[in-house]
């Protein structure tokens, strides 16, 4: 017992004050890149075909965060010249083509669909589906329950049952052997319901793009209403998302 | 071993040295060197330039590595009724490439998909059924018997596999394991993103993503030897610590979820909270909290300098006394203790004929660590950790993880002590493969070995792209564990385990 009340008072407080207070991640992160529009675009060209996920169109100059996993590459090879990646978190968006982005995103406040907010505004419970990723973008969700973040004092939580759910938060490239159980699970959750699709797996394929084992996109099986771009998503990327699209 | 061809980690070596046996030979050679002592590293078959199936062994036995090659046929003579450590292997092979190991024990499917041959399905599935196909679950009959089935979506947030429990009241008589759920092609695409390399660092680093540097570490291992890449010491010194940062992060998550599956909350909630500055840790490094983009074929992506290295040992020494406190917290409370031991044991004799490894390996008393046997990077540096408690059971799984973690702490406060700066490698990285070559890589990452194995054909292109997940063996070892166990310490066993679906599944 003793033990228990002493590491209590090592351990303190440590619950995160976003968003009421902003919060700052180290400068190596990469968030939301900007693209500068003014640079050569043969420069540009060689970035998008050395990059690994063909993310970028070096015509139009737009990144896909659909398709990025924000490896940082065009950045050292440009060396910044056509992109920096700056330490901005906040990615969702609510539909697939304002991921094509040379730096701006619109506010996702005002483009997430009004009555969502009105239903689950005060209480949202999300089922998770895990379906053919990597497992980080599940991790990094699982986190947002620790102490620093505490997602369910904002009356948002993660249910074990699609039954007790209000939408499915998906993650993953959808392989063939989860296709199924993407679908029963998304019927299971009773209407209306949201469709989250976290990480760039379920928006475009992510790193296995090509695969012939895999749907890729989420959207083509069922209707996605929030994007959540990222190899995995931040932690805070996520948090900033579900505040914005449902508060 | 006469007949096998030594080989050392991460060098590569031509596909023509590499013994080309007749199969009984090649079938005799291996068993006896894997009946005792030695372990499966890899076994695997592919095709060769001319479409011959063909079959490669590499087996480690002790400090040495061997491999050994062979043709196969449609079917041949299993070897898993004389060493079970073969026993997903075979189930692999005849997965991937539609060959039949006559008499092998178990064959059930591993994945479910299609074979790469278009041959006729060792299962008899035409994949028009939603995985398993055809295949009837293990069942055990008696009037008191009842079956629980659970997955493959979970009540947490976990990924996805299938577990059908046989049991008479609590007690659990035998478990089953399907995965395949997570079966994303992550082999087959390595070959084919091979033509553009630069595809493969980014796949490599998503077959298990809470193992990133374990298997971008082998990936570029291997791409290093194939290509002739030098990395440099101060890569090399970040490369280990990025290993060292991600099996403390993943143990640390692990003591704070056994705590939460025995209802003791405080370390749940404090490992969890410590769990997170060990991945902002390799933020600091990699930009990415799982460390993703920062080890690359030739080093690493980016610089890790003065700054870095200060964030990494500040925080290390600020943590540190906090995380001992919780061990004691949560290794001295009886309530845990009490479920901690004896419950889950895999035997030491059932350890070694499985062949598990990691830590569950250590924890049924199997030394084995890749990090001293066949050190990478700048292992050679650091020095060895022991393990105390090495009965099999949760308690010893548990045990062996806080002991790394401790080892692990002191490991890295070591290497960041040597005064490296550690430039990046020049972008874009421009490099051929050797043509007609081999290479296996090894590295121990924190759920134990992982090893990659590439063979390239004549114009230097990659023919195989072979990866083995520590998960590959050690889901059986959880089974294993749950035999006569009562079905509510699943998820204590599951946990100490924590194996990897994504991995297992590619
Ligand atoms: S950061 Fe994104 S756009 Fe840039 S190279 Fe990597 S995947 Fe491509
Ligand atoms: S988006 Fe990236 S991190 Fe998320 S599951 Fe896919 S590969 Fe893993």
């Amino acid at each position: 017992m003793l033990k228990v009340i002493q590491n209590r008072l090592e351990q303190g407080y440590r619950t995160t004050k976003y968003p009421k207070e902003s919060i700052s991640l180290y400068s190596r992160y990469r968030g939301l890149p900007i693209v500068h529009q003014d640079c050569d675009k043969e420069l540009a060209r060689q970035c998008a075909e050395a990059c690994p996920q063909q993310a970028i169109d070096a015509e139009k100059m737009v990144i896909d965060l659909g398709r990025c996993t924000f490896c940082g590459q065009c950045e050292i090879q440009s060396q910044g010249k056509f992109v920096t990646f700056t330490n901005n978190f906040e990615l969702g968006t609510a539909d697939r083509e304002a991921l094509l982005t040379s730096g701006s995103l619109p506010d996702l406040a005002e483009h997430s669909k009004q009555h969502f907010k009105s239903l689950f505004g005060r209480s949202l419970q999300l089922r998770q589906i895990s379906a053919g990723g990597c497992n980080s973008c599940e991790a990094d969700t699982n986190v947002l329950g620790t102490p620093f973040f505490d997602l369910q004092r904002f009356g948002i939580d993660f249910v074990a049952s699609p039954r007790h759910a209000d939408g499915i938060h998906v993650t993953g490239p959808i392989s063939n052997n989860m296709k199924a159980a993407v679908l029963s699970t998304y019927e299971a959750v009773p209407a209306p319901k949201v469709v989250i699709a976290s990480g760039c797996c379920p928006i475009s394929g992510g790193p296995f793009w090509g695969s012939k084992d895999i749907v890729g996109d989420l959207n083509s099986l069922i209707p996605v209403d929030l994007y959540i771009p990222g190899c995995p998503p931040h932690p805070m990327t996520t948090l900033h998302a579900l505040l914005k699209f449902f508060k | 071993m006469d007949n096998l061809l030594p080989i050392q980690n991460g060098q590569a070596v031509s596909r023509a040295d590499i013994p080309d046996l007749d199969f009984t030979v090649f079938q005799e050679s291996v068993l006896d060197a894997t009946r005792h002592s030695g372990f499966v590293v890899q076994f695997f078959a592919y095709e060769d330039e001319q479409s011959t199936l063909k079959l490669i062994a590499v087996i480690r036995s002790g400090l040495k590595i061997y491999v050994a090659g062979c043709s196969l046929a449609d079917e041949y003579p299993s070897f898993t009724p004389e060493c079970e450590k073969f026993h997903m292997f075979e189930r692999e092979i005849a997965e991937q490439f539609g060959v039949r190991p006559k008499r092998h024990p178990w064959l059930k499917m591993v994945r479910y998909h299609a074979n790469y041959r278009g041959k006729e399905d060792v299962f008899g599935n035409d994949y028009s059924q939603d995985i398993p196909g055809n295949y009837p679950y293990f069942i055990v009959e008696g009037d008191a018997i009842h079956e629980v089935a659970v997955g493959p979506v979970h009540a947490g947030i976990i990924e996805p596999g299938h577990f059908r429990f046989q049991c008479a009241g609590e007690k659990v008589f035998s478990l089953e394991i399907q995965l395949g759920y997570q079966h994303r092609g992550a082999e087959k695409l390595l070959e084919q993103a091979g033509q553009s390399l630069h595809r493969l660092p980014v796949i490599a680093e998503s077959i298990a993503g809470d193992t990133a540097i374990g298997h971008s570490l082998c990936h570029s291992q291997a791409i290093e030897a194939l290509a002739g890449l030098e990395v440099n010491e101060g890569a090399k010194i970040v490369r280990t610590n990025a290993l060292e940062l991600e099996r403390i992060a993943n143990h640390i998550g692990d003591l704070g979820a056994l705590s939460g599956d025995v209802a003791f909350n405080p370390p749940f909630n404090y490992f969890g909270r410590i769990r997170g500055e060990f991945l902002n840790l390799m933020l600091t490094m990699a930009g990415n909290r799982f460390g993703k983009g920062l080890v690359r074929p030739g080093g690493i992506a980016f610089p890790v300098l003065e700054e870095q290295r200060k964030i990494i040992s500040d925080k290390i020494a600020d943590e540190t006394p906090g995380i001992v406190n919780v061990c004691d917290l949560l290794f001295s409370a009886h309530t845990v203790l009490s479920r901690f031991e004896h419950t889950g044991t895999v035997s030491r004799a059932n350890a070694e004929k499985l062949g598990l490894v990691g830590y569950a390996g250590r924890a049924s008393g199997l030394p084995y660590d890749a990090r001293i046997t066949y050190p990478t990077e700048a292992y050679d540096l650091v020095e060895a950790n022991k393990n105390e408690r090495t009965v099999g059971d949760v308690h010893s799984r548990a045990t062996v993880r806080r002991e790394e973690i401790t080892h692990s702490l002191s490991s890295i406060s070591e290497l960041l002590a040597k005064e490296i700066d550690a430039e990046s490698i020049p972008v874009p990285a421009v490099y051929a493969l050797a043509p007609d070559s081999f290479v296996v890589t090894i590295n121990e990452a924190w759920r134990g070995e992982v090893s990659h194995c590439l063979l390239t054909d004549k114009d230097g292109s990659i023919l195989r792209y072979k990866v083995k997940d520590p998960s590959f063996h050690n889901w059986i070892g959880l089974a294993m564990s749950l035999r006569n166990q009562g079905i509510s310490d699943f998820p204590l066993c599951n946990k100490s385990f924590n194996l990897s679906y994504c991995g297992f599944d590619l």
